[in-house]
């Protein structure tokens, strides 16, 4: 018999129930409240007492109220009809709730009850399993979903019996699994996992080697996010994390993106609604909603289950990521989950750490982290999940507990620069302070340069490098005067805002330039360096600025342009006019400089 | 609100602190309002059979033997039409003199709408003032706040946009307001002939601190109604925000919770979110905009409030005096408005996000240059054309008081750009330039 217990305290969404029975850490709840039941995760037990944290408003509470413990923990459902789904952090189906209004206590099943999916077996009777093995697929859409072994199977199982190709509901047996100890198991095509706990079915996850393709010039060239790697985006507000993200949730190279709003706008998840069933994936030409699914717990809805939220969707990447899949799992903001964790923390009282934060906010955040990865599946098939994650520091300064924990963490940091968004220079990424430390990987370093081209590498590097010098020489003119440098500091200068308004600054919201595939960043690449390695001619610093406007106003007239188009050939003609101008011929002596 | 005759009074407080009571009582419920010694109080707490109240307007003089009565609900609103033209306080009982109001009685600080269920915002609320409709164009359904020191003329600005705004109704939620701003308001909504559109719920300086925190979800059941219900366009003045975090930081501190950034609670996020996010675009055609007013002290947008309200709301408004034109401006710098992808361009001419984006590039190359100008060195024959242009920018496009129409600011856009810049140096795609260029050829 399950344990049962009774309300005899409450101080906003933290409750305290005094149990019949044993319960567990973490385990879920339901209190009854004039018959509504109201979802609640147990997060401290001191004797008979369960303090609960409950997933909705607490309006109308009193002592006495009864509650039933589930014995399980907080857990989603797994199967095929999660693509496209949009969700809230407890993973309901937001669409199947009535009306405008959410309604306390409403819960609805994550999946299709009555649907039938075309099912083939893949797994043959007699063959050995393991958790997460395939026993079959079918078609969600696009996708090849696979119906796999549950996770929680222990050890080693034989297949008894698979069925014959056909149309199941999720609820439908389709294999039974014989175990070691001789037990059967009816296996549907659903399955459920506590979101807390790593699902770890696949064989390893080696260093990531290969880099996932997003669209955007600041990440794809200057820092490249690897596959199955993870990165995060700290900005004051304003400096454009969400957009970013959306940008990556757009046009990056991945089967499927997992979008979890978390503690932000509810408009910025409207907007994925509108948009994503119009918009088509640059790649495949499908709709853009074919590959995305939307977790979406906006800052008004009850903060406990936005703390559930980013766990819904990493196991659901997870999910994913065992059937062979390349994940996207994008996160924003991880800030309000750390807020929420502090908000439970204070209402228990427990010792603060650093802002109030608990103590165990960095242990929180890597474990999260190390959750993503590229991974080797038994049979040789590999999937990824790849992590980004904003976050929100409080007044814009990065020295503060949830973007140092990060730091820890993420291995790509995309820096939002205050002084770049006022100045409208989109997306607002600092080029000098952001980092990717997959450029530090051999293994990367050598696909980059396998892929992409020969020496690839060493221009980004140069590249950099031009950037940082640009940088210094603008510090100089601003402390020394226009007049008071030499007039290579102003061309150091200016060519370093070539690089900055051709490269790092893409608009986001032209349909040509929002996405740059990497072979036109390639070609664009060259052209900047090539510019940055030639040397100039000028009378003095005054025709500098103008000269300069004139060729990154070329420049930028390109990158609206369809690649090699007729247009885009023109303008590169005039661009090359304009070069040639002033570019001391080679032949010349350099000093003319 | 008046007690009933069946209802249970307890006489005997066992605690009092600043701002709560605590006395034993039974079936008590979570959040509902009660009576202690005449004054309203909430439920904010139990443990077991020990109840812990909130006193809105304090506890002074609170006897331990006080009558305490609960009412057995969360507070609530009555709504109707009838709510039209009226003036409260943060319970809601008229203030104007009128009578109460009959109607629905809802609870305040209702839920949430379904995200799906939201539709996204799209149309313009145009305010004549360029520094908002050309730079930071505001949309139904948005939620924005005017960052400000007090000494700017933000309820001016705002109660222009209002009256402006074309809204069925608006609600005003004054936190903490002095009386004269409250008469000044009043009198200008009726001068207006707007008085019939206008409901109002008014904490003044001279009521006490911690009712305020009753004010947004008063306004914004309010709001609800008339959007939902006669699926209206409702426009919300919340001011001031700021005010209402001291009296949350002002009860959190009383009932000794750990205090995050600047002495705010640590819930400070979620508790501004759930007003804000109250802003939506309904299906049925209603919506409720919020505009809100968060004083700044000492222009200091890093403290807790302006930077958790940044965080949540969809932009914000600075204002700031421009000693160059001696005038107010809309800062572009500083000022975003985040739905305006959804209508510039879109519901207004092609050209004007690109506008928008050129005259505030160029402002900042005039900014760059009047920096040069401050370190003592010379200005190039561009800084010293950006300057100008910024000046004439700012008088004609940037300040408070101007009021024209969309197509005028963007004509007036490529009018300065034309007399100050070339082609080049405006930097526009191709094809929006060869349509509106006003200057010379190249
Ligand atoms: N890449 C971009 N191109 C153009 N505008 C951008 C870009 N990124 C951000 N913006 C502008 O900045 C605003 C704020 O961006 P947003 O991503 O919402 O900020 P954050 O999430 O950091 O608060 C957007 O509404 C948009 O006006
Ligand atoms: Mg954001």
């Amino acid at each position: 018999m399950s344990t049962r217990g009774k309300v005899v305290g409450v101080v906003a969404n933290l409750v305290t129930i005094e149990v019949d029975g044993p319960v567990a850490q973490n385990e879920i709840c339901y209190i009854t409240l004039k018959g509504t039941r109201l979802m609640a995760e147990v997060i401290k037990i001191t004797g008979k007492f369960a303090y609960v944290q409950v997933f909705e408003s607490t309006r109308g509470l009193f002592v006495g109220c009864e509650a039933e413990f589930t014995g399980r923990l907080l857990e989603v459902t797994l199967g095929p009809g999660m693509l496209s789904k949009n969700y809230d952090g407890l993973q309901n189906d937001l669409d199947k709730m009535e009306g405008v209004f959410l309604k306390r206590g409403e819960y609805t099943f994550p999946l299709e009850e009555d649907k039938k999916w075309h099912f083939t077996p893949l797994a043959k009777p007699g063959s050995e399993v393991v958790a997460g093995d395939w026993i079959g697929n079918v078609k969600e859409g696009w996708i090849d979903h696979k119906i796999m072994v549950p996770f929680d199977f222990q050890g080693t199982g034989t297949i008894k019996s698979v069925v014959s190709e056909g149309d199941y509901t999720v609820k439908d047996t389709v294999a039974v699994i014989t175990s070691a100890d001789g037990t059967e198991r009816n296996c549907s095509m659903m399955m459920r996992w506590p979101v807390k706990v790593d699902v770890k079915c696949y064989k390893n996850k080696p260093r990531p080697f290969k880099i996932m393709e997003t669209g955007i010039r600041t990440i794809d060239t200057m820092n490249p996010i690897a596959e199955g790697g993870t990165g995060f985006i700290p900005g004051p507000f304003g400096c454009g994390k969400t957009v970013l993200q959306h940008a990556l949730s757009k046009n990056a190279d991945a089967d499927l993106i997992i979008i979890v709003a978390c503690g932000e706008r509810a408009n910025e998840v409207v907007e994925i609604f509108t948009e994503f069933p119009e918009l088509d994936d640059p790649r495949t030409g499908r709709k853009l909603m074919e590959r995305t699914i939307i977790i979406c717990n906006t800052s008004n809805m009850p903060v406990a289950a936005r703390e559930a939220s980013v766990y819904t969707g990493m196991t659901i990447a997870e999910y994913y990521r065992t059937m062979g899949l390349k994940v996207l799992l994008l996160a924003d903001s991880t800030s309000r989950w750390a807020q929420a964790l502090r908000e439970m923390s204070n209402r228990m009282e427990e010792l603060p750490g650093p802002d109030a934060f608990p103590m165990d906010l960095p242990a929180i955040i890597s474990s999260f982290y190390s959750r993503s990865g590229f991974v080797n599946l038994r049979n040789g098939k590999t999937g990824s999940i790849t992590f980004i994650g904003t976050v929100s520091p409080a007044g814009g300064n990065l020295k503060e507990p949830v973007t140092e924990s990060t730091k820890k963490s993420a291995r790509c940091f995309y820096a939002l620069s205050q002084n770049r968004a006022d100045s409208k220079r989109y997306p607002a990424v600092d080029p000098i302070d952001s980092y990717s430390k997959y450029l530090e990987y051999p293994e990367i370093a050598e696909y980059l340069d396998k892929t992409i081209g020969d020496g690839w590498v060493a221009d980004i590097m140069k590249l950099k490098d031009m950037l940082l010098r640009g940088k210094e020489a603008r510090d100089q003119i601003n402390i020394l005067g226009d007049d008071g440098v030499p007039v290579s500091y102003h061309i150091l200068f200016n060519k370093a805002e070539i690089i900055d308004f051709v490269i790092l600054q893409q608009d986001a919201f032209d349909h040509v330039d929002a996405s740059t595939p990497m072979e036109r960043q390639k070609y664009m690449v060259n052209k900047v360096l090539d510019i940055c390695n030639a040397d100039f001619n000028f009378e003095g610093f005054q025709e500098i600025g103008a000269y300069f406007k004139r060729v990154i106003n070329l420049l930028k007239q390109m990158n609206y342009q369809q690649f090699q188009n007729e247009q885009f050939k023109k303008i590169e003609e005039e661009l090359e006019l304009s070069i040639a101008e002033k570019r001391v011929s080679d032949l010349q002596p350099l000093a003319a400089v | 609100m008046k007690t009933k005759a069946f209802q249970k009074i307890y006489t005997h407080i066992e605690n009092v602190t600043k701002a709560t009571c605590t006395i034993e009582a039974e079936g008590v419920t979570n959040e509902e309002m009660a009576i202690v010694d005449n004054r309203p109080a909430q439920v904010v707490k139990i443990a077991g059979k020990m109840v812990t109240l909130q006193i809105f307007p304090g506890t002074q003089g609170i006897a331990t033997d006080a009558e305490v009565v609960f009412l057995g609900k969360p507070p609530t609103l009555k709504v109707s039409e009838e709510l039209k033209g009226r003036f409260f306080n943060a319970y809601g009982q008229p203030i104007d003199g009128g009578p109460e109001v009959d109607g629905k009685e809802v609870e305040i600080g209702g839920p949430s709408v379904n995200p799906v269920r939201r539709r996204q915002p799209s149309e313009l609320i145009a305010t004549g003032i360029a520094g908002i409709d050309l730079n930071n164009t505001l949309v139904t359904g948005q939620k924005i706040p005017f960052f400000a020191d007090p000494d700017q003329p933000f309820n001016q600005v705002m109660a222009t946009v209002a009256l402006r705004a074309k809204a069925d109704v608006i609600v005003l939620g004054g936190m903490g307001m002095s009386n004269d701003d409250y008469l000044y308001y009043k009198t200008l909504f009726d001068n207006a002939g707007a008085l019939d559109r206008i409901v109002a719920f008014v904490n003044t300086t001279e009521n006490p601190p911690v009712e305020r925190l009753l004010v947004p979800d008063m306004a914004l059941t309010t709001a609800e109604y008339f959007a939902v219900e006669h699926k209206m366009k409702v426009l919300c003045l919340l001011t001031d925000m700021t005010l209402y975090a001291d009296a949350l930081s002002i009860v959190s501190n009383r009932m000794d919770q750990i205090p995050s950034k600047d002495s705010m609670p640590g819930s400070l996020y979620s508790d501004l979110a759930k007003i804000y996010e109250k802003a939506a675009q309904f299906p049925e055609g209603g919506s409720i905009t919020i505009i809100a007013v968060t004083t700044l002290s000492g222009g200091d947008i890093t403290h807790a409030i302006p930077d958790n309200t940044g965080y949540i709301t969809e932009g914000q408004l600075y204002l700031r005096r421009d000693t160059d034109i001696a005038k107010v401006i809309v800062d572009p710098f500083r000022s975003l408005s985040r739905l305006k992808q959804l209508v510039i361009g879109k519901k207004t001419r092609k050209d004007h996000p690109q506008v928008m984006n050129a005259a505030v590039r160029l402002y900042a190359d005039a900014a760059g240059a009047k920096t040069k100008l401050d370190n003592g060195f010379d200005l190039t024959e561009y800084d010293r054309r950006t300057i100008e242009f910024a000046q004439e920018y700012s008088r004609e496009l940037l300040a408070i008081d101007i009021n024209i129409d969309v197509d005028t600011m963007l004509d007036t856009g490529w009018k300065l750009f034309g007399k100050y810049f070339t082609r080049d140096e405006v930097g526009i795609k191709q094809d929006i330039m060869d349509l509106y260029w006003a200057g010379k050829a190249s």
